[in-house]
């Protein structure tokens, strides 16, 4: 077994997530995803059970491991209870870590999300937040979410929300201290380190594209080539 | 009490959910999408029910659509959960209650993984001192909302000013509910009726005169898959999966479709219009599409709240046939006001699906 795999078993994911696969395809056949993209769980629980690093590093560099939702849709399926899932999580967080998510189109993403979650958990305390979900990103989002963003005080205060109000309350402005330990929170837990990474990579990575970053932020997050999917 | 055969194997599907005391914790899309499905909880809980419910100002994400779109390690969810459950402590709670089912799943991962792995929780412990200086007690219960509704269907039940029932032909609405994936899907014990047999929703649409809907899909995903939403270049595999529920959906002609997790309403009502509008198809009766309600709205509406109380507006699918089945009452005028019906204009119609 080689280093890759060793470090893949560290993950606790990992260990809760991979018994003994037997390859029975259950999870493939119950899964969202591998309906829609080129997608095999199957395969890749297999790839990493063999614990062959240059297999395991093929996967880490590509496209496959970033087309899961996360449904974990598998976990209830599985008759060894394995969680596919769970090991593609841990494929992602060892891609993000060793930087090898800039080798292939979907693990680039990781920039935009990078930007846009950890950005609001730290300037707002949120996941989600109103002043980041722009109409113009998500025109699905339809005319009321439009005419919503236009009169965010007027329609949170209508729907009993406490948008950047103070106390408790839906949206209310989360004091500063609270942010400070959410700061604190990713300093001592490998989250700011992470950031950082995706950051250095990814800047790497819009060079040898001849992109600013604000060019490949806009690329990595809207282009989409059509070798991904089952119907192409 | 002791339990034999079929209802020894029922009583596996059980949860138990305290009466009262909760800490409460929001949902970061409820907040932002359907706030007024959290003042109602609230409202229920509180006035309704007369239960104590405790929000603190001070709690914020659980950190859980982020760790799900694999942007912060696995050690950051937990230690931001761990700084909530010090909050909990702090306020001399023991059972908590999130209001997103992302947040529900997260929680439950993390407790069952600390119990897997003891010197994991003992890693957190020490990262949440370091960080926050900051102690915590485990929750002795940890709930969706959504359970304490369930828990109080029937006092709402007698309550109620409304059934979901035609009132023109005395039947039944029929009703698609969606538990949202991560609510007993990684850990079936943890919701009430599992993964095999959800009731958490089942039960409220029974107490409040509806029939359930069982169609080929049922279970599937909304298609929200985190990463697969939120970056622009991946949404169709999002827009794929509502489409494939709504087709296996649409024999069944639906009256409603009731939602426990934040997310699935946003996306079931969303992709509707986008079909609509791409494809010309609606799913609903005479161009509208089929009114897609959080569980919070359903017992809003059955107790007799104004529709534009509960935030119905703010849907892009119109709720308006549904509350007519009902024969609930409503002003048209006051849809898109503002508090002391200040006039905050109108949204742009559709072109395709009929909306007011």
């Amino acid at each position: 077994m080689g280093k890759l795999y060793d470090m893949l078993r560290e993950d606790y994911r990992v260990k809760e997530g991979l018994k003994t696969c037997i390859n029975c395809g259950t999870c493939t056949a119950i899964c969202p995803a591998a309906e829609f993209y080129r997608y095999d769980p199957r395969k890749i629980v297999d790839t990493v059970q063999r614990g062959d690093d240059e297999e395991i590093e093929k996967l880490l560099k590509s496209d496959v491991i970033w087309y899961c939702g996360e449904c974990m849709s598998c976990l209830t399926r599985c008759p060894r209870k394995n969680g596919p899932g769970l090991v593609i999580m841990a494929l992602r967080n060892l891609s993000a870590k060793l930087g090898y998510f800039a080798e292939s189109e979907k693990g680039r993403q990781l920039y935009p999300l990078t930007k846009i979650m950890t950005g609001n958990i730290l300037n707002y305390g949120y996941c989600i937040y109103p002043d980041t979900f722009s109409w113009e990103d998500h025109v699905e989002a339809g005319p009321v979410w439009k005419w919503h963003t236009e009169h965010f005080e007027d329609s949170f205060a209508r729907q009993g929300g406490n948008y950047k109000g103070k106390g408790p309350g839906a949206l209310r402005a989360i004091p500063q201290e609270d942010l400070d330990e959410l700061q604190n929170i990713f300093d001592v837990t490998g989250a700011t380190e992470r950031i950082e990474t995706i950051e250095k990579y990814s800047k790497a990575k819009a060079e040898e594209m001849g992109m600013t970053m604000d060019e490949y932020y806009r690329h990595t997050f809207e282009h989409c080539s059509d070798k991904h999917f089952n119907n192409d | 009490m002791i339990y034999q055969g079929k209802q020894k194997i029922w009583s596996d599907y059980q949860k138990e959910i305290p009466d009262d005391h909760w800490y409460y914790v929001r949902s970061c899309i409820r907040q932002n999408f359907f706030p007024a499905s959290e003042k109602m909880f609230l409202e229920i809980c509180r006035d309704v029910l007369g239960k104590d419910v405790h929000e603190n100002e001070h709690h914020t994400t659980c950190g859980g659509i982020a760790y799900h779109c694999d942007t912060i390690p696995q050690e950051t969810a937990m230690t931001i959960v761990a700084r909530q459950f010090a909050l909990m402590t702090e306020a001399g709670y023991e059972n908590y209650a999130a209001s997103c089912i992302t947040s529900f799943g997260n929680y439950t991962e993390i407790l069952e993984t600390w119990h897997e792995f003891p010197e994991l929780e003992t890693k957190i412990r020490e990262l949440l001192w370091k960080s926050c200086r900051k102690e915590f007690k485990k929750p002795k219960y940890l709930a969706h909302t959504s359970d304490l509704i369930y828990k109080f269907r029937n006092e709402i039940a007698e309550k109620a000013k409304f059934r979901l029932v035609n009132k023109e032909t005395g039947e039944p609405l029929r009703v698609v509910e969606h538990i949202g994936c991560h609510y007993s899907k990684m850990f079936p014990s943890k919701g009430v009726g599992g993964a095999e047999y959800p009731y958490v929703l089942a039960g409220m649409i029974e107490s409040w005169g509806g029939n359930v809907i069982d169609y080929p899909e049922r279970r599937h995903c909304c298609g929200y898959g985190f990463r697969q939403y939120h970056v622009k270049a991946n949404r169709s595999y999002s827009l794929s999966n509502t489409y494939k529920k709504f087709e296996s959906m649409e024999p069944y002609k639906p009256d409603m479709i009731i939602t426990n997790c934040p997310g699935c309403p946003y996306f079931l009502d969303r992709w509707q219009y986008v079909i609509a509008e791409t494809e010309g198809k609606t799913y609903g009766q005479n161009g509208f599409g089929i009114p897609v309600l959080t569980y919070e709205e359903v017992a809003g509406l059955v107790l007799g709240y104004d529709p534009w109380d509960l935030g119905l507006q703010l849907h892009q699918v119109g709720a308006e046939p549904l509350l007519d089945k009902i024969g609930i009452e409503y002003n048209p005028e006051d849809k898109y006001k503002g508090l002391d019906k200040k006039d905050l204009m109108r949204p742009e119609l559709p072109t395709n699906l009929k909306c007011f």
